[in-house]
């Protein structure tokens, strides 16, 4: 694998969901964190090898799952994510990066998955979009207290591998884990006011790439 | 972030704990337009039974609609079009992992309750189905499911979203095979807007205040929308799309996904064509791509559909106070 050169590009896997609150989350990411680079819609196989970081947004994992399949891109990027690429699943993102995946109603699935986080994670955790909620919640490790979480028909991490780190909690319930430099959420912080997770994501990229 | 405009003084959510003590909202107009938001670039599919519900989640649906009859079948059968019977909804809320739609009549706020209490991710309120208010709509500021509502020009958009639609798709003219009404009613929206938006970089506040009136809206939602130049919430095209080519015309429009009614399940190819017309949604602005899907599909085979002009039934005139 070439690693590509400067300047910093963060690619948003752009196939399906809330693709455009990524783009603009990690343009603001940038201003923040005072790091120069652009965003990239990553919809091809060529798009994985120009990209520093990758972000899997919100959505329904088995549309994005069924697409990467279809446009023949699961090795190039379960290869990319091997070599360390940086990145960061949100809700959907989280299932479609987990080792191993159930769903609360309809049990086992066999939907397509990268397999590289090593947590267990159940799908519809809190039930349907009646259930979905806001919360707050401390992210300790970033400084943070009173995180107000969107969880939309949300997962839940349910166990962790050792070499996870977690990073928020609500109640009982892992919902933000870090293993190396894969980041994964079960809200969105694409819809909150705060562009931290983008910033970890845009830190990490750019300390590689120097 | 994604727009809050147009939310009415009500919309605080409902406070609630789960067995653990956390303290938590639902309802939320973040909740249910971010729902809306996390529906878009995807096909919303039609159904009426479990079988075209598998067929659509296979194929790549990203929510299922379910409905008794078919846009195209409703216009054949005449009479009262009712919303769809709950043990197929729950048959297939029970069998699919993707969001579960439904339908149910203008201003008929009982069917929506129905639809909430069983557990559907997102009502449509929707005149396919007959309308059972003549003047007004439903008030969905009052519900904790978020809300789907046709529209065929601006005016009609903003009402809804003030009355806590948090999604709008155009209402073309269902169940025809003819995409020429949705393609206007996404033109017109999108040229209200634009001349609106020359009213505000103009700072010219009579003007708006005076459209804003002649709508029937409030000027601050108009504001936002003229800032943001373009509708607050998420606006899917809906209303005679049949091939990957339709699709890909109305994500080039710039709507952020499209349903398919009879377009699929009327065709005599389904599983194929809902495939083909998932991956030219997403690949919309790829004309290599929308060729490849293209293919996938049979023109002998789409639905007939019908001449939009001397129709007896007018769905879109349906409900737009």
């Amino acid at each position: 694998m070439t690693h590509p050169v400067s300047p910093l590009i963060i690619g948003v896997l752009g196939f399906q969901g809330d693709i455009e609150e990524h783009l603009l989350s990690t343009e603001s990411a940038f201003k923040k964190a005072s790091i120069k680079g652009h965003t990239l819609r990553v919809r091809e196989r060529a798009d994985l090898s120009k990209i520093h970081a990758l972000i899997i947004p919100g959505g329904e994992s088995t549309v994005i799952g069924g697409m990467l399949l279809g446009r023949s891109m699961v090795k190039e990027l379960s290869d990319r994510l091997m070599d360390g690429l940086p990145t960061m699943g949100t809700c959907a993102g989280l299932i479609f990066l987990a080792k191993r995946v159930y769903d609360r109603v309809v049990g086992d699935m066999n939907q397509p998955s990268l397999g590289v986080l090593d947590v267990l994670v159940e799908r519809n955790a809190f039930g349907r979009q009646r259930q979905s909620f806001q919360a707050e919640f401390d992210i300790p490790r970033y400084g943070l207290s009173g995180f107000n979480g969107t969880f939309i028909r949300s997962p839940v991490i349910k166990e962790v591998g050792p070499h996870v780190d977690v990073l928020a909690k609500l109640g009982d319930d892992v919902i933000a884990v870090q293993q190396g430099n894969i980041l994964a959420t079960a809200f969105h912080p694409e819809l909150s006011m705060s562009s931290i997770f983008h910033e970890e994501l845009i830190k990490m990229a750019s300390s590689l790439n120097q | 972030m994604i727009s809050l405009a147009g939310q009415a003084n009500m919309q605080k959510g409902r406070r609630g704990s789960d067995r653990g003590g956390n303290q938590k909202i639902f309802g939320t107009a973040l909740l249910k337009r971010g729902f809306a938001h996390m529906q878009k670039h995807g096909v919303i599919m039609d159904v009426t039974d479990l079988k075209q519900a598998h067929i659509a989640e296979d194929a790549g649906a990203v929510a299922v609609m379910v409905l008794d009859k078919l846009p195209y079948d409703v216009r054949q059968a005449g009479g009262v079009a009712r919303t769809a019977g709950l043990n197929i909804i729950d048959e297939i809320l029970e069998a699919v992992t993707i969001p579960v739609m439904a339908k149910c009549r203008i201003g008929h706020t009982v069917e929506a309750s129905v639809l909430q209490e069983i557990g559907v991710d997102m009502i449509d309120e929707s005149e396919v189905l007959t309308p059972a208010d003549e003047d007004r709509h439903i008030w969905k500021w009052d519900f904790t499911t978020p809300f789907v509502d046709g529209a065929r020009d601006l005016g009609e958009a903003l009402r809804r979203i003030e009355e806590g639609a948090s999604m709008i798709r155009t209402k073309g003219e269902p169940g025809t095979g003819n995409v020429a009404e949705a393609v206007k009613h996404i033109r017109v929206i999108d040229n209200d807007v634009a001349r609106i938006r020359v009213f505000y970089e103009r700072e010219d506040f009579q003007e708006m205040e005076r459209l804003a009136h002649g709508l029937n809206v409030s000027l601050e939602l108009l504001q936002e929308t003229a800032k943001l130049g373009r509708l607050p919430v998420v606006n899917f095209a809906a209303g005679g799309i049949t091939t990957p080519a339709d699709a890909a015309l109305m994500l080039n429009l710039g709507c952020d996904g499209i349903f398919v009614g009879s377009g699929i399940f009327k065709s005599d190819d389904p599983l194929e064509r809902a495939r083909s017309i998932v991956l030219s949604t997403t690949f919309h602005d790829r004309p290599e791509v929308v060729v490849e899907a293209q293919k996938m599909i049979d023109e002998g085979k789409s639905m007939l559909g019908l001449d939009t002009s001397n129709l007896v039934l007018r769905m879109q005139d349906r409900g737009k106070v």
